[in-house]
């Protein structure tokens, strides 16, 4: 529509920098933990500020951008933090405060090993979070892409059980060939049309491809980043993940990792492919296809899981392709849907984790069947705990409800109803795996209590370094369902950057409200 | 000088010389042997540089400016020569630096036969 | 003295070697520091030409004054002073470093080491530095003769291992002097650029045709290429540490840029692919390279045998280069000679700390211990093992990066797919290792067998240099690419 207006600023390096910066900070503070938090603590604040300012800009679809140096010659090393970039740094760097008070309770209560290393990772994780979100070129958002994995694979293995050593394998394997795909797709464009930056509505619309080249290309970008957004038959690595320690999950589930695979998937179709290619070759329909196929599949299969972590991953696996979907559909509301379900998706996901590591830690209880009455000794958390599940299930006035709307809508406006009746049947299934887990914890009444085990049923909440940032998270669910801009303009930021990339569609404009 | 391949049976014969170092050099299982093969190789690599600066009716490259004059096709190419002086040093500083090593491996094993050797270092 | 610069890094190395004799009555350190400052000198000429040769253009050094083609010549152009620049750093490194390696392995008598090691960058230096092709092959016999004294100079296996790395790389030296010849029957002429010109005027005759694949048997050889590879993993393994880790980095790769200097330099290449695929061959030889050695270094169980496999494998990445024949995959091969110098010297100088330590090169007997004995070489080690699988931001993903711009461009979808595999390869033998080092908790403190304080100092300085290096490497490609590697490819991209 209107050019958007570029604005040169090193402040996208910085937020990156923030967190990678303190990570020898942290380091060295090994044997120190109050000053090794104290770090983390001012990188996740100082990290939050910076994007934070990077709003007002992005609102008015302002682009800032930076290029460090030449990366390859032709490439630059550029972050240029775009609306929708913004739009996830800020749900990614947000979460991140809040995860860190999190992980501090569940580190110190469950008194983990190796802290420090926890800590580190999970700086360098968060670093190359904003990296992918802010990336301006296929090649740096690959730099970034790896170093992601690269740094949640300590993450993975924190446990070192045999269980956490073979999951770490696992999501390796799946995460480095997904990186070599992506690779090899960005060498591809590259070659081809010597350019290879994001650009709203589509970076491949000269026709430089084939049909069936721009398939093989599909595919390998979309093998690139559908392992880390878990799309079926890519997901497997998700569940087997669940070893890992309950902040590294929410921060896999929730914040990092699979959200930089949606997102990378929203770069793909909205920045690279643009919506009048995908619609040209029915690379939507496959996609869609798959996406569909996955919410339903992994909702059934998360209704049998008995452990409450892998019931999440599993309903993770779902919800990510919703946003699949939402961006599948080629229609600017549904792609606004799939953005607002993503940041909704993040704040009641990693409710949910929470809970179950506040569980865990306390009560040292990972089966469902293991819940029963729990929820009068912990009714701060369960209370939460119920809130996200009814937000996820898309109950009004939750913030799952809103995005659900705006995907449903965008199913009718692109004329694929048949998506309506997914987002229905998903929605029941939701309610039907999250619900028993509510209504065993609160009106069931408690197993009766063998001697030996008294001491495993304590009375009370979990520590408040846990149960604070939990309700804090299920709170601004609430807030966010009834208030989609306040007190973050996540509604007015996704309806944004829905219009930039249908901008040079005409005739998807049209329906646009 | 490109239609040296007709031009006699010298080159056969180093190619011969030629086939038979390479011949000893890998297939010969005796290490000594081996470097027997890798001398009669290094000699036909240089017999055959020799041939190329040959002339007929020509002579050693020394200027004789009273009997022959200056006229170059009365002298032999002296390049390849001077070249074939260093190669000469460098076949022999490799035959001394391969028989130093046959030493220790003698030394080590009591052997030099590449069988013997295998069986020596399996066990 | 600009004028004279090219021989004045020769000079620096062969003097230094004929000093250490001479000079090593002083005390036992003597050698060390006159091969560690003779390499460090002529790595300093080394930057000093190559900002010449970027100001003024390449420079022509006539030896003694004998004009070429008839004299011999020294050629600096930005090529050529790059990749010495590349090996005089990681041998100053290396030789760095060596010095408990040396004491350990032999004792008082390290001025045998320190001769022949800078007798062996002397002649790796020549050959990339000549501008003559008989030259080149006397530098490469002066190389070669070294390095089989380096790798004998420990045990009696090594001893084994260095008489058939003589006979094979004789084989390989005798088949380019044998090529050499044919084509010095054909032009007359020795001086790579004279042959050149004289070739493109005349064309290809079947003479010289025998001559080039002579030669690039020869050079097969001594770079192992994959068939020719037999004589290299005994060489790694059983060489002492400090001569491994010196001619594993530097050696194979000198062989491969004398490849690219006679593909870029000496045979017209548009011709000599016209006549036959040798090109063709390269490429798939080098991609069978890359996945039989990446292959054959998963089940190894001694972390030098491993890495002597892999080094068959990048050796591969930079045939395939070379095989490709374009620009892009050119580059990619001098970038991942010179990224896989860095990476592999990093590699065998921290196996070779394990064996100071006492920790072994059993890949068996590595745990966590090794993380807390040796927390900067697992670190080096780590940031190398993340480079050799080829993952952003360090140096291995970028040259990567080239070699399927170039198989992109050739439209050789089978390359891709081979760099792709072996990376996942690298990442099984690479992560199978840094599970032992990161994972599991270090036992109770045993006795550390290795001296500290300066020397704990010298083991970690040139792992550590070498680690960040890559990184910089990494980010700093563009840099090369464009202002060194750029103008001397045939056609610019």
């Amino acid at each position: 529509m209107n050019a958007a207006i570029t604005t040169q600023s090193v402040l996208p390096w910085l937020a990156v920098a923030a967190s990678l910066a303190v990570v020898p900070a942290i380091l060295l503070c090994d044997k120190r933990p109050n000053f090794r938090e104290f770090w983390t603590f001012a990188a996740a604040f100082l990290k939050f500020g910076i994007v934070l300012s990077l709003v007002p800009g992005a609102l008015r679809g302002e682009t800032v951008e930076w290029t460090l140096f030449s990366l390859v010659p032709g490439v630059s090393f550029t972050l240029s933090a775009d609306p929708l970039g913004v739009f996830f740094a800020l749900v990614a760097s947000g979460l991140w405060i809040v995860t860190s008070v999190y992980s501090i309770g569940y580190m110190r209560g469950h008194a983990e090993k190796k802290q420090t290393r926890f800590f580190a990772s999970f700086a360098v994780s968060l670093g190359s979070t904003i990296g992918i979100a802010f990336a301006g070129n296929l090649l740096t958002f690959l730099v970034f892409y790896e170093l992601l994995t690269l740094a949640t694979y300590p993450l993975v293995i924190h446990k070192e059980s045999k269980e956490a050593i073979r999951s770490g394998r696992m999501y390796l394997a799946y995460a480095l060939t997904a990186g070599l795909c992506f690779l090899s797709a960005t060498v591809w464009i590259y070659f081809r049309t010597g350019s290879i930056e994001f650009e709203a509505g589509g970076m491949l619309v000269d026709g430089s491809f084939s049909g069936g080249e721009l398939k093989a290309l599909f595919l390998l970008l979309m093998i690139g980043v559908g392992v880390k957004s878990g799309i079926m038959p890519l997901h497997s690595w998700l569940p087997a993940a669940m070893v890992a320690p309950t902040p590294v999950s929410a921060l896999l589930h929730a914040v990092a990792v699979v959200k930089s695979g949606v997102f990378g998937l929203i770069r793909v179709t909205g920045f690279v492919f643009g919506p009048d290619l995908m619609r040209e070759y029915g690379l939507d329909i496959a996609l869609a296809c798959f996406a569909a196929a996955t919410v339903l599949f992994a909702s059934v299969i998360a209704m049998r899981q008995d452990n409450l972590k892998r019931r999440l991953a599993y309903s993770t696996v779902g919800h990510l392709s919703y946003i699949a979907i939402g961006t599948a559909l080629i229609a600017p509301s549904a792609l606004q849907g799939g953005l607002m379900h993503l940041s909704a998706h993040a704040l009641m996901k990693i409710t949910l984790f929470f809970c179950a590591g506040a569980i865990y830690v306390h009560a040292h209880k990972t089966e469902i069947s293991q819940l029963d009455g729990l929820g009068r000794t912990m009714p701060w958390t369960f209370g939460a705990f119920a809130v996200a599940s009814l937000g996820l299930a898309g109950i009004p006035p939750l913030s799952g409800f809103l995005s659900k709307w705006w995907l449903a809508v965008g199913s009718v406006e692109a004329g694929r109803e048949w998506a309506l009746g997914i987002f229905l049947l998903s929605g029941l299934l939701n309610a039907g795996y999250f619900f028993p887990i509510v209504i065993r914890a609160f009106f069931r009444p408690p197993p009766p209590e063998n001697g030996n085990e008294g001491h495993h049923s304590p009375l009370g909440e979990a520590s408040p370094w846990m149960v604070v940032p939990l309700c804090l998270t299920a709170l601004l669910a609430v807030i966010f369902g009834v208030f989609p801009d306040y007190p973050l303009p996540f509604f007015d930021l996704a309806y944004n950057i829905a219009r930039d990339v249908f901008a040079g569609s005409e005739s998807l404009m049209s329906t646009l409200p | 000088m490109t239609d040296f391949l007709q031009a006699s049976g010298a080159y056969v014969m180093c190619f011969f010389l030629i086939v038979l170092g390479l011949y000893g050099m890998i297939l010969k299982r005796n290490y000594v042997k081996k470097i027997i093969g890798m001398t009669i190789f290094q000699a036909a690599i240089i017999l055959l540089f020799i041939l190329a600066a040959y002339k007929e009716d020509a002579t050693v490259p020394v200027l004789d400016k009273v009997n022959i004059g200056s006229d170059p096709d009365a002298y032999v190419n002296p390049l390849p020569h001077a070249l074939m002086l260093t190669a000469i040093v460098v076949g022999v500083a490799t035959v001394g630096v391969g028989l130093s090593l046959l030493i220790r491996v003698y030394k080590g094993y009591g052997t030099i036969d590449e069988e013997d050797l295998l069986k020596e270092m399996e066990s | 003295m600009t004028l004279h610069l090219p021989i004045l890094i020769l000079l620096v190395l062969f003097s230094g070697a004929l000093f250490i004799p001479i000079l090593s009555k002083l005390g036992t350190r003597t050698p060390w520091i006159i091969a560690v400052a003779s390499s460090l000198l002529a790595f300093c000429l080394c930057l000093f030409l190559l900002f010449e040769v970027l100001e003024v253009g390449v420079i022509h050094y006539a030896l003694g004054g004998w004009a070429p083609p008839i004299g011999i010549e020294l050629v600096a152009d930005r090529l050529s002073v790059f990749v010495s620049l590349v090996i005089l750093g990681v041998s100053t490194l290396v030789l760095a470093h060596s010095r408990p390696s040396v004491e350990r392995d032999n004792g008082e008598n390290q001025v045998g080491y320190y001769t022949t090691a800078l007798l062996a960058v002397g002649g790796f230096v020549g050959i990339i530095s000549t501008g003559d092709l008989f030259n080149l092959y006397v530098f490469l016999e002066i190389s070669s003769l070294a390095s089989y004294a380096l790798i004998g100079s420990s045990g009696k296996r090594s001893a084994v291992a260095a008489f058939r790395y003589l006979i094979l790389g004789t084989i390989g030296a005798s088949f380019y002097l044998l090529g050499l010849g044919f084509v010095f029957i054909n032009t007359g002429s020795l001086n790579m650029a004279d042959v050149a010109a004289i070739l493109s005027e005349q064309g290809l005759d079947p003479v010289i045709l025998i001559g080039a694949v002579l030669m690039v048997i020869g050079m097969g050889l001594k770079m192992a290429l994959l068939p020719l590879h037999l004589w290299l993993p005994d060489a790694y393994t059983f060489a002492p540490a400090a001569s491994s880790s010196l001619i594993a980095p530097i050696g194979t790769k000198v062989a491969a840029y004398v490849l690219i200097r006679l593909i870029l330099g000496v045979f017209p290449t548009e011709m000599l692919t016209a006549e036959l695929p040798l090109l063709d061959i390269l490429g798939v030889l080098g991609a069978a390279g890359i996945i039989w050695g990446s292959v054959m270094a998963i089940p190894q169980r001694n972390i030098k045998r491993m890495l002597a496999y892999s080094s068959v494998a990048q050796i591969g990445y930079i045939a395939l280069g070379i095989g490709l024949g374009t620009t892009f995959g050119l580059i990619g091969a001098v970038l991942h000679i010179l990224n896989h110098a860095c990476m592999k010297a990093c590699l065998f100088l921290v196996s070779s700390n394990l064996e100071t330590r006492g920790k072994g090169v059993e890949i068996e007997g590595l745990d966590a211990s090794m993380r807390r004995d040796m927390p900067w070489s697992s670190a080096a080690f780590a940031v190398a093992a993340i480079s050799m699988i080829g993952l952003p931001p360090t140096a291995g993903f970028f040259s990567k990066w080239y070699l399927l711009l170039g198989s992109f461009q050739e439209d050789r979808f089978i390359f891709v797919g081979v760099i792709l595999i072996s990376s996942l390869l690298n990442a099984v033998y690479f992560f199978r290792i840094l599970e032992r080092m990161y994972l599991g908790n270090p036992g109770p403190k045993g006795e550390v067998t290795a001296s500290s304080g300066a020397s704990g100092f010298l083991l970690v300085f040139s792992p550590v240099v070498l680690g960040l290096g890559l990184v910089l490497l990494g980010l700093g490609n563009a840099f090369i690419v464009t202002h060194l590697l750029n103008p001397m490819m045939p056609i610019a991209p």
